[in-house]
């Protein structure tokens, strides 16, 4: 069968077999590995990438499943040559160990962040919850996103107060405004 | 890496197309919704079939929760997820916001519905127990747009068996609304979002201080989750007080069928049905009388 879907904003097209999983798509016929593919039960959670926006584990996902629909996986984080708040909250606060878990993390964050831009660290715990750290970092993983909540919060504030004054700059690039979750 | 066996991917369009699929395909074609359930069972070959009919394009039909003077309709395709977030559906069955925190997990909510849930009919399934508890209606749909409704004891048949007929599809679950309830679920899990080793769910109307009715359904202590309807007719005309439910925690510890597994002694699992039953019913009480 033939599947059609958006990925990182670029529509792909693809012949398939309708028992193909949405991970195995993405990593093996679009060779998008930084979805990872741990335990093939939906219990760890390296395999996370959003489904029109909301976090999915792509284990459980038909790759037909998501025909018509969009999907963005970690490639698709980052704006540009720029890093997402959350990639740079992992870099900052060493959220990662050895980086399995990673991807799907960042994933669960950042959707995190788009519906609570200040969430508190029950609430981060929360989120993760599905997901399997194996190093067991949970805590650099907890700090990387509150990081990447605050650092947003202040680039927003600065960007109310750049807009505000008669001399507004260029702020596209500067992230989301002050209490406008996206 | 666990795929599943070849099958035909089919999407539906509408209920009454998939029920036409499925009136053509029979007993070779299943719907998949979630796929949370069905997926990780056709991977383990646990489940096998030649056609799977995607039905998640049909949430605008069946993804809803109605709440009336009556009774409650939510769509079968509603999201866990959307359970857990109704305010609606909170204030009027807190039980269904208990069961939801303890769900798998919140991605795997984003996917899992509630008519799923219901028809995988998993003796361990949180929601077949709330809904147990509730007393809950299940609307079937069949071919020619006939539909059948089915009380939650006629709807489970067994461990993984319903009602619903090859050519048929579970579309909606009715909770009847009575004044003055409250409920409540409590489940023992081995970590977070397991299935529960043993859980209960209670629902409690008081009229004047006393109990008028009353309902508890257990789950993971039998072949189905299970209504208990001697606790019902113990507490009926009873003050709620801690006595009266610790005798109806005796009570649903002693009608339910526990066995020793992986999860637990038979002894340990009839110990956790008296003491979750006592417990929920405490807290169903509790909000009944705010």
């Amino acid at each position: 069968m033939q599947v059609t879907m958006t990925v990182n904003d670029v529509e792909v097209t693809r012949e398939i077999e309708g028992r193909l999983l949405l991970v195995h798509f993405l990593r093996d016929v679009l060779g998008l590995t930084g979805t990872h593919w741990g335990c093939d039960t939906s219990n760890c959670g390296t395999c996370v990438v959003w489904l029109d926006g909301e976090p999915v584990k792509s284990c459980t996902v038909l790759a037909a499943m998501a025909g018509g629909h969009e999907v963005r996986t970690v490639e698709g984080l980052a704006s540009g040559a720029e890093l997402d708040p959350v990639q740079q909250g992992f870099m900052q606060c060493h959220g990662l160990q050895c980086g399995f878990c990673t991807p799907g993390m960042m994933m669960t964050a950042r959707a995190l962040l788009n519906r609570n831009p200040d969430p508190s660290e029950p609430e981060i715990r929360e989120a993760i919850s599905g997901q399997i750290c194996r190093c067991t970092g949970y805590s650099t993983i907890v700090r990387s996103v509150r990081w990447a909540a605050v650092h947003e919060q202040t680039a927003a504030a600065q960007v109310v107060e750049t807009t505000e004054s008669p001399a507004a700059g260029e702020i596209s690039d500067a992230g989301q405004p002050a209490g406008s979750p996206a | 890496m666990q795929v599943p066996a070849p099958f035909e991917y089919e999407r539906a369009t509408s209920v009454d197309q998939a029920i036409g699929l499925l009136e053509r395909l029979g007993g070779t074609a299943r719907l998949i919704a979630g796929g949370h359930s069905l997926l990780p069972m056709m991977k383990l070959r646990l489940a096998n079939f030649d056609y799977l009919i995607d039905i998640n394009d049909l949430h605008p039909e069946l993804g809803y929760i109605r709440p009336g003077r009556h009774e409650l309709r939510i769509g079968a395709l509603t999201r866990h997820r959307e359970l857990l977030e109704s305010a609606e559906l909170a204030a009027a069955f807190p039980i269904f916001a208990d069961a939801e925190r303890v769900i798998a997990d919140p991605i795997v909510r984003n996917r899992g519905t509630l008519g799923g849930s219901l028809c995988q009919a998993d003796p361990s399934e949180d929601l077949s127990a709330v809904c147990t508890t509730l007393d809950a209606s299940c609307v079937i749909r069949g071919p020619g747009g006939v539909e059948r409704i089915v009380s939650m004891e006629e709807f489970h048949v067994g461990p993984y068996e319903t009602a619903v007929g090859e050519a048929e599809m579970l579309i909606e679950v009715r909770l009847p609304v009575r004044p003055g309830g409250g409920s409540a679920y409590e489940k023992v899990e081995r970590r977070a979002g397991d299935w529960a080793v043993v859980s209960a769910g209670a629902a409690i109307w008081l009229d004047r201080g006393v109990i008028s009715d009353a309902r508890v359904g257990l789950a993971a202590v039998g072949p189905n989750t299970t209504g208990i309807p001697e606790v019902s007719a113990a507490l009926r005309g009873q003050a709620p007080t801690e006595s009266v439910f610790a005798r109806a925690g005796e009570i649903a510890a002693s009608q339910c069928e526990p066995v020793t597994d992986q999860r637990g002694s038979a002894d340990y699992k009839r110990h956790l049905a008296a003491e979750l039953t006592k417990r929920a019913l405490r807290r169903a009480a509790e909000r009944a009388r705010s």
